[in-house]
Parts: C-alpha cells; sequence; structure tokens
C-alpha cells in the first residue's frame, strides 16, 4: 500500500468555441498531452475516471491511447460538481493500490455541439437541458421557466444575497479580478481583456437581480487530463510531483447539484463545508496553510460561498474579503490565477485544476510566490495539493 | 361565436413530466390539488417526492392535502435566454410552505418591485401546453409577511 498519491502528469487541447472535431478526439489529446507531460506510456494507463455526464467511452478512449489492459474505471456524478472529486478517487485507487497509473479526462464540445446555458425542445416535446445531472431534480424546475444552469443558481444564490446585503455590483469584484488573470494568461480565451466594474455592471441581465452576463462562465470546446500515480514513481518521472495531501467528498442529506434548494440554510453550501471539515481533518492544515484557492466559478455568487465555506472569511464577508483585494495575484489569498472558468475557459472544473498543478511547479504565467499548498474545491469534492 | 367573445388562449407553459414516483403531484395540480408526500409510517413530509421515508425507510407513502400557503424563499427573474414556453420573463419562487417544505414555483399576480423574502402567499394553478397544470403562487390576500 502506498502512502500518497500525486498528479504527475498535466494535459489539454486548446480552449475555443469551435473545435472542429469530435469529443472523443479531445479526450485522446488531452490524454495523449498529459502523458507524454508525465513521461508514462499510454499503454501502461491501467485506471480511467471520468464524470457521468462526460460523453466518451472508456474503452472507446482505450482504443485510442492503445492501453493494454484496463484495471479499474470509475464515474462520478454531481456535474461539474464531480471535477476535483476525480482527483480524490484515483488518489483512492493508487494508495489503496488497485491502480498505478490513473488517466482522468473532461472533453466536451459544450459550445460548438452543445450549450448547457440553451434549454432545447427534444423531439418529443417539453423542455430539456443537457447539463443535467440525471437526478431528475431539473424536472421540477423546468415547467416554471427555470430551464438554466444560471437560473438554477440564482435561486439559490438570491436567498444568500438578500440575508447579507450582496448586491450584484458586489458580485463584480469577482468577475473583474478573474478577467485580469486572464488576461495575463495565453491561454485563456480573454486572453488581453481584462474588463472593469463598470463594463460588468452593463453587461447584461442573464438572471435577474443576482448573474449578468459577466458573472457567469463561458460556454467552450476543449479537453483536459491529469495523471495520478504514487508519489514515489512520481518522483521518477518527468515534472515536479503535486502531491495529493488530502482530498474529499461530501454529498450531505438533502443536498443536491445546483438546483440545490431543500436543505436547511440556502446561505451556505453544505457540501463545501463537508469537504472542507474532511479536507482540513484529513491533513491537519487550516485555511491559514493554504496560499492559493482554486474555487469552481460557474458563477461568482458560488465563489463567495466558498471562500466562507473553506474558511478563508467569516459567513456573510466574502463580499467584504473580495472587495478588500485578497483575492488577486498578489492579495492574501489569490483565487483562480488562470481567470478561472470564467476567464480562462469552461472546462467543466478541470482546467483549474491544472492550474493549481502549475502554480505548484512553479510554471504558471501568473506565478504566485513562496507557494507550498493549494486548495481545489467544486462544490462537492475537493483537494489540498502541495508541492512540499 | 359573437363579436364579444375573445378566443380561448392556447397555453404555452411546458408539461411537467410524470415520473412513477411524482406522477401524483402532477395528477394533483391537473384537479386543482397541492399535494405532498408523507411517509405513512413515520409520517415525515417530503420534497422533493421519492420511493422511500430517508428517516425510516419505509416504502408505503401517504399523500396529504397541503394548505397551499408559503412565503418567498427566494426568487429571480431568468431574461436570458428567454424561457421555454414562457411569453414574457416568468418570476420563479422558491416557496416556503408552512408544511416546512420548500418547492420551485412561479409568482404571479405581482409585480417583482413587491417581492421579498417572507411575502405571504397563497396557491393556484396554471394550465400548461399540454392540458395539464402545474402549481403558482400569489401573494396572499389578507396576509403581508409569515
Amino acid at each position: 500500500m502506498t502512502r500518497f498519491a500525486a498528479i504527475a502528469g498535466i494535459g489539454q487541447t486548446e480552449f475555443s468555441k469551435n473545435s472542429g472535431r469530435s469529443e472523443l478526439q479531445l479526450a485522446a489529446e488531452a490524454s495523449k498531452a498529459a502523458l507524454e507531460d508525465a513521461g508514462i506510456d499510454p499503454a501502461d494507463v491501467d485506471g480511467m475516471i471520468t464524470f457521468t455526464l462526460d460523453p466518451s467511452d472508456e474503452i472507446g478512449l482505450s482504443r485510442c491511447l492503445g492501453v493494454k489492459d484496463l484495471g479499474y474505471t470509475t464515474r462520478i456524478p454531481g456535474g461539474g460538481a464531480a471535477s476535483v472529486a476525480t482527483i480524490y478517487q484515483a488518489m483512492a485507487a493508487v494508495t489503496s493500490g488497485v491502480a498505478d497509473v490513473v488517466l482522468v479526462w473532461r472533453a466536451m464540445n459544450e459550445r460548438s455541439a452543445y450549450r448547457f446555458g440553451q434549454p432545447m425542445v427534444p423531439p418529443s416535446g417539453g423542455v430539456v437541458n443537457v447539463a443535467g445531472n440525471g437526478t431528475g431534480s431539473l424536472l421540477w424546475c423546468m415547467p416554471f421557466g427555470a430551464q438554466t444552469p444560471a437560473s438554477w443558481e440564482a435561486l439559490a444564490a438570491q436567498h444568500y444575497m438578500e440575508t447579507f446585503g450582496v448586491s450584484n455590483r458586489d458580485l463584480g469584484y469577482v468577475s473583474v479580478t478573474q478577467r485580469k488573470h486572464a488576461a495575463t494568461n495565453p491561454l485563456a480565451w480573454f486572453h488581453g481583456k481584462p474588463i472593469t466594474l463598470e463594463e460588468h455592471q452593463q453587461s447584461r441581465w442573464i438572471v435577474e437581480p443576482v448573474l449578468r452576463l459577466l458573472d457567469c462562465c463561458q460556454e467552450s470546446d476543449g479537453g483536459v487530463a491529469v495523471v495520478v500515480t504514487s508519489l514515489e514513481r512520481a518522483r521518477d518521472l518527468r515534472q515536479r510531483p503535486v502531491r495529493i495531501v488530502s482530498a474529499a467528498q461530501s454529498i450531505p442529506a438533502e443536498v443536491e447539484v445546483i438546483s440545490n434548494y431543500y436543505h436547511a440554510d440556502l446561505t451556505l453550501m453544505p457540501e463545501a463545508h463537508g469537504v472542507a471539515r474532511r479536507l482540513y481533518a484529513r491533513s491537519g492544515l487550516t485555511p491559514k496553510d493554504m496560499q492559493l484557492a482554486m474555487l469552481y466559478d460557474a458563477f461568482t455568487p458560488q465563489v463567495f460561498r466558498q471562500l466562507e465555506a473553506f474558511g478563508f472569511c467569516k459567513r456573510g464577508e466574502a463580499k467584504d474579503f473580495v472587495k478588500g483585494g485578497n483575492i488577486e495575484l498578489g492579495g492574501s489569498l489569490p483565487v483562480n490565477t488562470n481567470g478561472g472558468l470564467i476567464g480562462e475557459a469552461y472546462i467543466h472544473g478541470m482546467n483549474n485544476i491544472t492550474e493549481a498543478v502549475r502554480q505548484l511547479r512553479g510554471t504558471a504565467c501568473n506565478q504566485v510566490q513562496n507557494l507550498s499548498n493549494a486548495l481545489v474545491s467544486c462544490g462537492m469534492g475537493g483537494a489540498i495539493l502541495s508541492n512540499a | 361565436m359573437s363579436s364579444g367573445e375573445t378566443p380561448p388562449v392556447q397555453a404555452t407553459r411546458p408539461d411537467p413530466v410524470y415520473t412513477p414516483d411524482a406522477a401524483f403531484f402532477w395528477e394533483g395540480a391537473a384537479r386543482g390539488e397541492l399535494l405532498g408526500q408523507r411517509c405513512a409510517d413515520c409520517k415525515r413530509l417530503v420534497h422533493p417526492p421519492r420511493p422511500m421515508c430517508p428517516s425510516c425507510h419505509s416504502v408505503k407513502r401517504e399523500i396529504v392535502k397541503l394548505s397551499g400557503r408559503g412565503s418567498v424563499y427566494s426568487w429571480i427573474i431568468p431574461r436570458h435566454p428567454p424561457a421555454v414556453g414562457f411569453a414574457e420573463a416568468p418570476l420563479v419562487v422558491l416557496v416556503e410552505l408552512e408544511e416546512g417544505i420548500r418547492l420551485v414555483s412561479n409568482l404571479v399576480e405581482v409585480s417583482p418591485a413587491a417581492v421579498h423574502a417572507g411575502l405571504a402567499l397563497e396557491v393556484l394553478f396554471a394550465p400548461t401546453r399540454g392540458g395539464r397544470a402545474v402549481p403558482v403562487f400569489r401573494p396572499r390576500k389578507g396576509g403581508a409577511h409569515d
């Protein structure tokens, strides 16, 4: 049995609005890149992990990579709330000894082939959204005109905002910061394109009174892959290992993905609080030990509630924390230094994991100084990664 | 048709999806009743409906009529893209019913400026394009806040 697992390789395709190729090809290219980054022969992959929502089949991808003998597979529910949970489960597979080389991927044409932001009318009638997490809970929203992830998130976030006196303008500080980070990231869709708070305030309403266009993540085509091995093996490979110090999932009672309306107190995300508890307990670390946070930013209010859940500021005080410049590069806790899902691309949370890896390797374009530990969150999953 | 009559308006709201465990709710709405699922053994009320009680694990359920009274817990207006099946942007609400469960619905007969958390509501029913119905809510007459 192995004590620790590490991220040994990362890879990705370009991020675009039209990849011009299949999602399976994006998955294969990102996977090949991650395995090359690690210095591992694709034939030697023996574990594969992705989201229940990912359209590429394990066997189809193995057939592209020439995998000799796949020995472990799993998929994780929750839409994008699966992203960091893939790292958790890869760690579990490696440390328990059931797999030595675990490939995690997510690849989608979520701009050119279909769009999470657009409801669709199927031939049978009715209305559906492909972002649906398959649990059926969204059936309670669709007939009432809440038909997109933005509306599902906003219906919960509005309660947080009204309770703590947070305005849409307050949310804009997150958008501006993330676009500032993206502006100096050559891989970001919005490279060279920062925004001002005034531009945020002038962007169109997506869901009144909560979300403007610039509060929302992109829709993107692209693929991202991550390779996890034991820390010992990673030390012999091509890159500086990024150790998975602790990782967790948490889906508390009555919690749902995004249409998360039925638990006791909608001013918080119980799933993020649960992940925080487990991450800190399992690692012995505290919020003060983190020098970087990659927080799932499909929508700006989620960043506020995650900052509070992970103990970076008190409940209800995220707006002051953000306004004070704390989440900027150079601030007390840089957040989403790649620009996040808002500024870089929306690969369902995976591109926020790769940024944490680059930061810990010391190869990030917006490099945080004196970095030892990074917290990566997707709400229902999280990890603390370290180069120490 | 005489010259004073207006033709019936075809409802455009999307139909709810009748899954096996939720069918009772929508059938009730079609009859003008707001119904809830209660465990036949421990009496726990749950929403959304599910095949087993999470408290005592019984699969025996009772269907109960709810009062139709509640209050606004949160609210939004989806603007873009336009909601499918709605001629005007709907006012979507998360209602906290007086029985203690919450459900997603629409607010009608009220302007957005008058909406706030705690606004007292009462249920009514709106038709859907396929001849079904869903519960919606309006401000409760005579009750300002809960």
